[in-house]
């Protein structure tokens, strides 16, 4: 790959395995068609929402499945409702606020109505007026509802699906995973500290590999290197599911400072020192059992992020193949003391649009985005710890990016 | 509203975006107190009254942390920003503390793409004098357009 050579525009994977990702995947417009269809409409489940977010009858949150618009809603019986933000009638994508409460949803365009399991119920004119107009005698109500999607509940955690054949949600997460995932969201009632919303110049599978890339954080972050957060000589764990799709990367920090993990390393400043040490008063929590940070991907829609004291839900939606939507739900839990509320405040710093640690992510995403435009044929090397896929105790191996491309080029067919 | 505090305020909003603006950043800190607030957060965080924040810097000691972070240890391509800001409306003064808000853009512009609108919405202040010099006690900005380009590195 050193040598020049005359760009072509050929798409092909060239090499057989997922150690080489072609750059034109995270370009091509027909590629990014071929994603919404069989990922964020196939037999996944993505994110969307939180139940702390919608206590009530009535309340709702719009959120998103790729480029589709969804609203989730609490109804009269206390059952969740996925259902689609687009009128059976022309199309209109209606509902536009984040968030509210609603006994019913109305389309402006036409009044056309619809109860909170998105039943259609009214349709003004129905049978015409003064004799004249009306749909015809066979339109049945019941037949031009919203969409409905399939909603899986799981401690407080809202997943929904467009396919038909969604599996079981645990099925789908597999043991290792949901193991992790409970880790978090053991059923204990959730508080919503607030949102950060970014739009990332990057195509959307960029993200999954940066947090499943468990080699980046102990060269590029200052802050984890040096303070012990995350580098090459933490205690490690580094796993996925049975189809690879899915990964936790688990990481236990050391004390930080100069040792083998540092040397070498542009990143790590020895005469760095904090002026307010409260960024960093980390408690620990039995939950953690251990581990001091798990960043799990759970593909395709979101990341859910442990790191010290804070903890947030990272939605990923695609905006074209080079743009994407990075929406963080920063939490904390109803039981939480004044203090530790505190605390998860003030490492928040640390991440989002502004972070310490996350705006290296956001901006190097847009590097790596640039970069690819510029020969579509090249690809991206992706071999450390070999060109195997499997669980690993290093955080110097690429192993977790190679499942997710194993798992996406069976489901791409490409 | 006397007249001298009235244009020491606005004194203060011109220093502050020609500090900020022509990238003094290490000076930035000297516009605030030893114990303040220093927040960049949402609207939609605001106006519904949650405590999250992009960034909540809670002492002076944090402002200079940040400003090592945006210098030495935060990895971003390089921008510029040029701040516009709205004449202060004093909204009152209590306890020789005043406050005052004022409306912002802030345009951030990139090498090799055009100057665009970066940031937009309204600083929210309380302004304490400090050794006979006006400092924020706290300054927080509220930005209108929840969808951040990105990333937002620099002060607001």
């Amino acid at each position: 790959m050193s040598e020049t050579r005359p760009i072509s525009f050929l798409r092909r994977w060239r090499e057989p395995g997922s150690s080489r990702m072609p750059f034109w995947l995270y370009t091509d417009e027909e590629i990014y068609r071929r994603e919404q269809e069989r990922i964020f409409n196939g037999p996944h489940w993505s994110y969307v929402a939180l139940t702390a977010e919608i206590p009530g009858t009535g309340d709702y949150k719009r959120s998103w499945i790729g480029e589709r618009s969804v609203i989730v809603v609490r109804d009269e019986d206390g059952s969740i409702n996925v259902v689609e933000n687009r009128c059976a009638h022309r199309g209109a994508q209606f509902c536009q606020t984040h968030s509210g409460n609603r006994k019913d949803f109305v389309c402006p365009y036409h009044q056309w109505s619809y109860d909170l399991k998105g039943n259609l119920q009214g349709v003004p004119f129905l049978r015409g007026i003064k004799g004249k107009g009306g749909m015809p005698p066979d339109f049945k109500r019941e037949n031009h509802g919203l969409t409905k999607l399939h909603v899986a509940v799981h401690n407080g955690v809202i997943f929904a699906s467009f396919h038909p054949e969604v599996p079981d949600f645990e099925e789908f997460l597999g043991p290792t995973m949901l193991k992790y995932f409970e880790r978090v969201f053991n059923g204990r009632e959730l508080k919503v500290l607030g949102y950060n919303r970014q739009r990332v110049p990057g195509n959307w599978k960029l993200i999954h590999e940066n947090l499943k890339d468990c080699y980046h954080p102990g060269l590029l972050h200052t802050w984890f290197v040096n303070y012990g957060l995350w580098r090459a000589d933490n205690e490690s764990a580094n796993v996925m599911d049975a189809e690879h799709r899915h990964s936790a990367m688990v990481t236990k920090r050391n004390q930080g400072g100069k040792g083998e993990a540092t040397s070498g390393i542009g990143s790590y400043r020895e005469n760095m020192e904090l002026n307010d040490g409260r960024f960093l008063d980390v408690e620990e929590e039995a939950w953690w059992d251990g581990p001091t940070a798990v960043i799990q991907s759970i593909f395709p829609s979101v990341i859910m992020q442990q790191q010290i004291n804070s903890v947030a839900v990272r939605q990923v939606i695609p905006r074209g193949p080079r743009n994407f939507d990075y929406i963080w739900t920063h939490l904390g839990f109803a039981d939480d003391s004044a203090e530790m509320n505190q605390r998860r405040l003030r490492q928040a710093n640390l991440f989002g649009p502004a972070g310490f640690v996350s705006v290296d992510d956001s901006e190097i995403i847009g590097l790596v985005e640039e970069g690819m435009t510029q020969n579509l044929e090249a690809e991206s090397l992706c071999e450390l710890g070999g060109r195997e896929i499997a669980d690993t105790d290093t955080h110097i191996s690429e192993t977790l990016i190679r499942g997710m491309y194993e798992y996406y080029r069976k489901v791409m067919e490409i | 509203m006397d007249a001298t505090i009235r244009f020491a305020v606005q004194d203060l909003y011109t220093d502050y975006v020609r500090c900020v603006d022509d990238t003094r950043y290490e000076e930035w800190p000297d516009f605030f107190t030893d114990e303040c607030m220093y927040r960049i957060v949402s609207r939609e965080n605001f106006d519904a009254g949650m405590q999250m924040s992009a960034l909540a810097l809670e002492s002076k000691a944090m402002l200079k942390d940040r400003v090592y972070g945006m210098n030495e240890t935060i990895y971003h391509a390089p921008y510029l920003q040029r701040h516009v800001v709205g004449i202060p409306k004093i909204l009152g003064a209590e306890n020789g503390a005043i406050r005052a808000q004022a409306n912002y853009v802030v345009l951030r512009t990139k090498l090799d793409a055009f100057s665009e609108v970066f940031n937009t919405g309204r600083y929210i202040d309380t302004i304490a004098t400090e050794n006979g010099r006006m400092k924020f006690k706290e300054r927080i900005c509220v930005f209108d357009g929840e969808l951040v380009p990105n990333s937002i590195v620099y002060p607001i």
